[in-house]
């Protein structure tokens, strides 16, 4: 795509539409022009603006990883317009997608070291990106240890990977969903998110963890993570503020000073504890 | 600075001659009760009796609504016709005034960080601005505060100086503006030397914008402060849409049937809803998060992250406030307090 | 010191009250909404014609709405608002004060929504000379040039919204334009998305719109905005015999039917 406009979308083929969970969707998203694909690079932790023709664009991260080629993933919770839209859409349907922005998950600083990724309902996808870049890359890290909570049994996103994780020795997978949330043959943990990371009083020494998810989830998480001892420049988190260009130019998702389309969306714990109180 | 002198026949003359070569010549033109920037099809349209437009001169290069690219959709295929940087026309800005002038440069700031908003900066580079020296003011005017003035040159390509024979002293600024005055070299004349700065407005300068800069900061969690200052503001747009450094927007998608196009329209983050998230959730709930947003993108973000002020001092925001928010004021107050 | 400002201070250092809501001199003369909490700034109010401004929208303000030792110092434009406001329950009997002016320059004390509404009564209701030669200039227009005249009017609309914030009748959380599943109304601001906002909006407020004008005043671009909210309050009067903001307990033309409400308009 020869283009100046950065307003522009690639257009992409919806190839696969995967339902997994009530109201989310992931779309495996295929580009129409071969040269956009030849061309389209990305690296975990970055986003996109997906756009349906006719209603409009809305934000969603890149929840597939970078060394998967010739395709990108979206998965999306239906939550109002765009999002209803998207939903109703069929394989073999186009949308348009510009991206990717923002920066990203440092993995190269990573090297060596342990990895906790703690995430909760629909925030896995950040999540899965970096986790499958990881384990693509998995020769670089020692252990990697996921946490996954969400509400119920059904509100689990990627089940098949979740199961495809928790089969692999060389990851260590808790799943977990909140009390009441929990069906007959449930065989994972059942509490909320920080209470059974507190139960699991992880290793500091030489671990990064990831946390994502929802507001009250990542609140009750850091004090825990700070109790077992990690630094606040070994925890990330990623923000999402109302965006609308993804470039630093609308103007609506900075937090002080600081731009989540550009500066972010990931950020460490450190970083985040000096911006101010809004987000 | 090469100076000229602008006869005003020549002036007419020239923009006569502009309009005959097909340039869009844009200029202040008094439309029923308001004097506000518009395409002009003849000399006798421009009106010089004005402070200020209503609304900036950005429009020119950021106009209320940008059609960004063309779609259709047919059955289940997406096609996309691009945005034709061709149609961008070469236009002459005429009258505008120095603060808004220099506006540019911020609003170029944002279009330009990082990522390069071609179809503003096309708009941009294919106008040649006529600056026009403020030679009255009003009690909203505080560019000296801002580190501009009434004579200033910056952001225009030519600036022109209204003399007491209704002549015009011609200040050439940039390259644009060379070629401009070479291409109608017929016009101008040799400058007559008479003294500019006597021909200017007086702006007493009430504060130095360095003062609100370096105290900023140091307010942000100051949340009654915030709160107290924004009381009669009642959260609308007016300030931000007729401002010349305001770049806030949303992007929106109109069509009928299966064709349409995707829009750039002005949006304010004074408005409540700017920042709601389709959860519910708002990071900026109350008017004195938002007012707080307005000053501190102007007076704190863009000075650091884009080394530029976003406010000129043109009093637009206030002159235009349905509840005389005297930004002015507030930045006086943001020293004192 | 005036009247105003003695009467003010006296009731800010009762500690009654703790908040006067009124005018103070703005910029280039212009008076401006102030908010008073010392009895040593109120000498900063002042009441006179420049004093135009329909302050009602500041009553159900987040930040005031729930402080019950309020004052408001009202013109005849925020009275009639607050009665609208009162008979659509958005404010509530006793939760402020009202200072209001006699014809001879006298302040009223309005404590109840009975006193106010009494007190309005003895208000003029109609519109200004200047306002009603303006819907007389329009009405008599042909149906071709009214068309022209409001088209070449909402082509200068921008969709700040101004007209809507100061409006103390615009107070939906959410407004239909707003809305946009599905969107009712096109976001950016074009003839046709203004028109239609505008006419929607209109239609919102028919038989509620207590013709202060604030929304032209508040216009950046001064369209005569008013002259629609005007029109279809005119309309209510006269075919529904509903006039906004003259009776507490009102319910307005839209929000009730009569068994001999007109309905030659429905074809
Ligand atoms: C960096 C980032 C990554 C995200 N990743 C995902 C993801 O992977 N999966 C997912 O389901 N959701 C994600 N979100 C949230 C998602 O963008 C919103 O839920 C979505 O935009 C709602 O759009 P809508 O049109 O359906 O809703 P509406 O309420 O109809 O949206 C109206 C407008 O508001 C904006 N908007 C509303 N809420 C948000 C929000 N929380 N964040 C950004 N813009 C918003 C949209 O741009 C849209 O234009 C992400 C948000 C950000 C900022
Ligand atoms: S903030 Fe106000 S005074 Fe400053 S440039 Fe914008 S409109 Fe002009
Ligand atoms: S954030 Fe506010 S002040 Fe800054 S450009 Fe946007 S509307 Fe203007
Ligand atoms: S400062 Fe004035 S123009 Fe700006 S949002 Fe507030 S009320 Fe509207
Ligand atoms: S105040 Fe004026 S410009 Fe703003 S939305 Fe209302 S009519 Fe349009
Ligand atoms: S999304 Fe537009 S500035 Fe960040």
């Amino acid at each position: 795509m020869e283009t100046q406009n950065i307003y522009l979308p690639y257009i992409m083929q919806i190839e696969k539409v995967s339902e997994d969970a009530p109201f989310v969707k992931t779309f495996r998203l295929k580009f129409i022009n071969p040269e956009d694909a030849e061309s389209f690079s990305f690296k975990t932790g970055q986003f996109g603006e997906y756009s349906v023709a006719g209603v409009g664009e809305s934000t969603f991260c890149i929840a597939s990883s970078p060394t998967r080629k010739g395709y990108i993933e979206c998965t999306f919770r239906k939550a109002g317009r765009v999002t209803t839209a998207l939903s109703d859409l069929e394989e073999g349907n186009t949308i348009g997608f510009r991206g990717p922005y923002g920066n990203v998950f440092p993995i190269d600083e990573w090297k060596g070291k342990n990895l906790l990724f703690i995430a909760g309902g629909i925030a896995l996808p950040p999540m899965r990106s970096v986790i499958w870049n990881c384990l693509d890359l998995r020769e670089n890290f020692k252990d990697i240890t996921i946490l996954y909570g969400a509400k119920s049994v059904a509100d689990l996103v990627y089940k098949h990977e979740l199961r495809e994780w928790d089969e692999r020795p060389d990851v260590k997978l808790v799943t977990t969903v909140d009390p009441g949330g929990e069906t007959h043959d449930w065989t994972g943990e059942v509490g909320f998110v920080p209470t059974i990371l507190d139960k699991m009083a992880p290793k500091a020494e030489n671990t990064i963890a990831i946390v994502c998810g929802p507001p009250i989830m990542i609140k009750y998480t850091f004090p825990i993570l700070e109790k077992c001892g990690f630094a606040d420049e070994m925890v990330y988190t990623t923000l999402e503020n109302r965006m609308k260009c993804g470039f630093g130019k609308c103007g609506r998702c900075n937090v002080g000073k600081t731009y989540v389309c550009k500066d972010g969306p990931v950020f460490s714990l450190k970083q985040l504890k000096q911006m101010p109180d809004e987000y | 600075m090469e100076r000229k002198l602008l006869t005003k026949d020549s002036y007419r003359s020239l923009i006569t001659k502009l309009i005959g070569q097909n340039y869009q010549v844009v200029a202040p033109v008094k439309k029923d009760t308001m004097i506000d920037f518009l395409k002009i099809s003849s000399f006798d349209e421009i009106t010089e009796d004005y402070i200020v437009t209503v609304s900036s001169a950005k429009t020119v290069a950021f106009p209320r609504n940008e059609k960004l690219f063309d779609y259709e959709k047919q059955n289940k295929k997406l096609t996309q016709q691009d945005y034709d940087f061709d149609s961008i026309p070469q236009s002459v800005l005429i009258g505008v005034r120095p603060c808004d002038a220099f506006g540019f440069h911020s609003l170029s700031s944002i279009f330009c960080w990082d990522s390069i908003d071609k179809i503003y900066t096309t708009r941009l580079e294919r106008t040649t601005i006529i600056g026009l020296s403020c030679n009255k003011s009003d009690d909203y005017c505080f560019c000296t505060s801002t580190k501009g003035s009434p004579g200033s040159t910056a952001g225009s390509d030519i600036l022109l100086t209204k003399m007491t024979d209704g002549n015009y002293i011609v200040e050439i600024v940039t390259e644009k503006g060379a070629k401009l005055v070479a291409d109608f070299s017929d016009l101008f004349t040799a400058d007559g030397g008479v003294d500019k700065e006597s021909l200017l407005a007086k702006v007493a300068a009430n504060f130095n914008v360095d003062d609100v800069l370096a105290k900023i900061n140091s307010k942000f969690e100051d949340e009654a402060f915030w709160t107290e200052q924004a009381m009669r503001c009642i959260g609308c747009g007016a300030c931000a849409y007729v401002c010349p450094t305001c770049a806030c927007f949303d992007i929106q998608d109109e069509s009928h049937g299966g064709k349409g196009h995707r829009v750039r329209c002005w949006e304010s983050c004074g408005l409540s809803l700017f920042t709601l998230h389709t959860s519910g959730h708002n990071p900026r709930e109350n008017q004195g998060q938002r007012w707080r947003q307005r000053l501190m993108h102007k007076f704190s973000y863009m000075p650091d992250r884009l080394n530029t002020i976003g406010c000129v001092g043109c009093g637009r925001c206030s002159r235009a406030c349905p509840v005389d928010m005297n930004i002015a004021e507030h930045c006086m107050s943001i020293i004192e307090n | 010191m005036n009247n105003l400002q003695q009467k003010a201070q006296q009731l800010l250092e009762s500690g009654n009250y703790g908040l006067i809501v009124g005018y103070e001199k703005g910029t280039s003369g212009k008076a401006r909404p102030v908010f008073i909490r010392k009895a040593e700034h109120a000498s900063k109010l002042i009441f006179d014609e420049s004093c135009d401004q329909n302050i009602a929208v500041y009553l159900y303000r987040q930040e005031i709405k729930h402080d019950k030792k309020k004052v408001i110092v009202a013109n005849h434009h925020t009275l009639k608002s607050i009665v609208e406001l009162a008979a659509e329950n958005q404010v509530f009997d006793g939760d402020f004060m009202v200072l209001a002016f006699a014809g001879n320059g006298d302040i009223i004390e309005l404590n109840t929504f009975e006193e106010i509404e009494k007190h309005v009564a003895t208000l003029y209701h109609g519109l200004t000379e200047a306002e009603a030669a303006m819907m007389k200039k329009i009405e008599d227009m042909s149906l071709e040039d009214r068309w022209a005249f409001w088209e070449n009017e909402f082509s200068k609309c921008i969709k700040c919204y101004a007209c809507r914030a100061s409006c103390p009748m615009c107070y939906c959380p959410t407004c239909t334009v707003e809305i946009n599943q599905p969107q009712w109304i096109s976001v950016p601001s074009h003839t046709l998305g203004n028109l239609e906002w505008h006419v929607m909006r209109a239609m919102h407020l028919a038989g509620r719109c207590v013709t202060c004008g604030q929304c032209g005043k508040a216009c950046p671009l001064e369209l005569p905005i008013q002259l629609l909210t005007y029109k279809v309050a005119l309309d209510s009067k006269q075919f529904f015999d509903s006039v906004a903001g003259t009776s507490i307990c009102a319910d307005n033309a839209l929000a009730i039917f009569k068994p001999e409400d007109h309905e030659n308009f429905i074809r």
